[in-house]
């Protein structure tokens, strides 16, 4: 798969029409990975010319942040600023809600001014300027529940994108009795996703695989690598793998498109 | 002696509304013990958060039962206190009724019969939130950090109203004249009858007494709002117009932390040089927030504003799942702690005494600090707009940049952060082999 990374881009003198930036899980988690080459199959599909920064991208510096390391996060943040705009990078899309939110938000008041899309937003994009169709007979009449993440929903208010492209693909989409503004956690965000829980009666993420299997799904659609990773560990601990498959909805596009 | 009366009321008035006044200003006092922060931005926003949270009450209804009933009692509070003016009024200058010949029968008759049904909805909605907190076991209402105290102020607010709206009542009820005259008693003709055994004298007796004690427990409610979480009916408004407008998930950056890293990350910084004359001096900025007074006073208003409802906390993945961190406690624990340095300040003269204690720690535990997901569910959920969040994120802050205590598994993740720009341990120069499997 051809994945251009900045640095090669610029060697040929080219600016590319926009940044993916992988982030850490998509880069080295196993499951995350999928998902980063479900995008990169839409953005060929799509023709977007992009790139990546390949082993030049390093950390957001979030999951430092929300653990309370601004000096982390802070030198993390200069360092990657110094970096995109050295190669004068004016668009960004991710297909991790936290770096979406880092990067739109927080890097500004730094020096890292960026148009940023998530993927979902993006995508709905490259539909509506007639770059990209998505098959809508695939995955045809599937039941499918939206998990929503909590950096794109609440933290940034973005609930509308990724259902659009989940009625796009021609799914019946069943919202879970906790949905968009009151969605509840996966549990990873806050640099949960790197320690143990507290003590307590139960995992948050088995809560919400609960409220997910209420809604009798085959597919539980997330837009998260965090959510994935939790929603995924959550769906083994109720023992439903063999019913239940939890997809980012880039695979679940680039499924439906057969790419 | 025919004044006496109207002394009597007028010292009353005075009294309440200056020892108000009094602890009004300690309130302001404590808020500012916070640190600053910007808040005078995009100020037609602000106006307009405040008139639709809180004067349009839009995100208390997102739970309708509830959000009606508090609806009915907000109304009803706002609107039967036009009645008060005429109670003053008539207090002061020893008339009865002032405002029955200003505004004739007919809209005399219509507002205080509004009122009347207003009083009435308010008494049933009042039983119905004393039943919602005392007998149908709500989740919320039996928290640990709703034991004693806590329980006790929002019971007494329950019976304070009560207890006012029967007074209201009754006191139509019994003002023969007023019963006469037909206007204006939708609810209190029923309440009537009751008192029809009564001779004229008597009836003028209960009359009279119901009207003295409806004001002066009006008076006595208005200092209670200090002492109670009930200030919200006040600190509402403010708190929706100073609260941050930016979206949820962006956190502040520390500014103290931006100059030493641009310091740090630049090669032409001397790290010998001499500081510049009279900076010397400067005690270095502490990160983060181990007590109330490195909050800053928006942080503090949000404490003092908190009516301890409990819709943060119950929709918190943490508690939601038994760990100790309640956003809810999170907001008291913070107001018990500024009050505690406000009355430490009060006895020793203006200056905080060190007694040992601090908000991290005596009130808040690390434990409930690091179950916080940072979701914003409780930031959302808020009807009056508090970020328990960013509390627990200063706290954090101190915990890790100042004591590095940081459960060692983020310790881990952020020495990984630093060396190889991944959260785990990972060649940055494998950052790209996902791309050549499959």
């Amino acid at each position: 798969m051809t994945v251009p990374t900045m640095a090669e881009m610029m060697a040929q003198g080219k600016q590319p029409e926009v940044l993916f930036w992988v982030g850490a899980a998509g880069s080295y988690d196993d499951r995350a990975k999928k998902i980063s080459r479900a995008f990169v199959k839409i953005l060929h599909a799509a023709k977007v010319d992009f790139a990546v920064l390949g082993t030049e991208e390093s950390s957001t510096g979030d999951a430092a942040k929300r653990a309370g390391n601004e000096f982390l996060f802070q030198m993390q943040a200069m360092m990657n600023i110094e970096l995109l705009n050295g190669y004068e990078v004016k668009k960004i899309v991710t297909c991790d809600p936290h770096s979406f939110n880092t990067l739109k938000n927080e890097y500004p008041e730094l020096g890292g001014k960026y148009e940023v899309y998530h993927h979902t937003q993006f995508i709905q994009n490259l539909i509506s300027e007639g770059r990209l169709n998505i098959d809508e007979n695939t995955l045809q009449g599937k039941r499918v529940t939206f998990h929503d993440p909590c950096y794109l929903g609440r933290a940034n208010e973005v609930y509308e994108s990724p259902r659009d492209l989940i009625r796009r693909l021609g799914v019946n989409l069943t919202e879970m009795k906790r949905n968009k503004r009151t969605a509840l956690c996966c549990g990873a965000g806050g640099a949960q996703m790197f320690k143990d829980a507290e003590a307590g009666d139960k995992e948050v993420n088995v809560l919400r695989t609960e409220d997910a299997l209420e809604t009798k799904p085959e597919i539980i659609a997330t837009g998260c690598p965090y959510c994935n990773t939790m929603m995924t560990d959550g769906i083994k601990f109720k023992e439903k793998e063999a019913e239940v498959a939890v997809k980012d909805i880039a695979e679940l596009i680039a499924e439906a498109n057969n790419l | 002696m025919q004044y006496l009366p109207n002394i009597l009321f007028a010292i009353a008035l005075i009294a309440g509304i200056s020892f108000f006044a009094i602890n009004i200003r300690k309130l302001f006092r404590n808020i500012n013990l916070g640190k600053d922060v910007d808040r005078t931005d995009n100020k037609s926003q602000r106006w307009k958060n405040m008139i639709k949270i809180a004067l349009g009450q839009s995100k208390m209804v997102r739970r309708p039962f509830s959000g009606f009933l508090h609806v009915i009692v907000y109304v009803g509070f706002i609107i039967i206190n036009i009645e008060v003016l005429e109670i003053i009024i008539d207090g002061l200058f020893g008339t009865h009724r002032i405002f029955q010949g200003f505004l004739g029968d007919a809209f005399y008759g219509f507002l205080i019969g509004t009122f009347e049904i207003l009083a009435a909805l308010v008494f049933v909605a009042v039983i119905l939130f004393w039943t919602r907190r005392n007998i149908a076991n709500i989740k919320r209402f039996l928290s640990r950090e709703m034991k004693g105290w806590p329980k006790t102020d929002g019971n007494l607010i329950l019976y304070f109203e009560m207890v006012l709206m029967t007074l209201f009542l009754v006191m139509n009820a019994t003002d023969v004249p007023f019963q006469q005259a037909g206007i204006g008693n939708p609810i209190s003709q029923f309440i009537a009858p009751l008192f029809d055994s009564f001779s004229a004298e008597s009836l003028h007796l209960i009359e009279r007494t119901a009207w003295w004690i409806h004001i002066l427990g009006i008076l006595v409610f208005l200092n209670y709002l200090y002492y109670s979480k009930h200030l919200h009916i006040l600190l509402a408004f403010p708190n929706t117009f100073y609260a941050n407008l930016k979206p949820k998930g962006q956190f502040n950056n520390l500014e103290a932390v931006t100059n030493e890293v641009k310091l740090m990350m630049d090669p032409d910084a001397d790290p010998y040089a001499t500081p510049e004359p009279g900076t010397e001096e400067v005690v270095p900025e502490k990160f983060g927030a181990s007590e109330v007074t490195d909050l800053n006073w928006v942080q503090l208003l949000n404490a003092y504003t908190c009516t301890e409802c409990g819709r943060c906390t119950s929709a918190c993945p943490a508690n939601l799942t038994g760990k100790k961190l309640s956003p809810r406690k999170i907001m008291m624990d913070t107001r018990d702690r500024l009050e505690e340095v406000g009355r430490n300040i009060d006895e020793n003269n203006g200056t905080f005494k060190d007694d040992g204690k601090q908000l991290l720690n005596d009130y808040i535990k690390p434990e409930e600090l690091w179950a916080c997901t940072s979701c914003n569910a409780c930031v959302e959920e808020c009807p009056v707009n508090i970020d328990p969040l960013s509390i627990i994120m200063d706290m954090r802050r101190y915990l890790v940049m100042e004591e590095s205590a940081a459960p060692q598994e983020l310790n881990m993740m952020m020495t990984n952060i630093e060396n190889n720009g991944a959260p785990w341990q990972y060649n940055q120069q494998d950052r790209l082999n996902w791309a050549k499997e499959e």
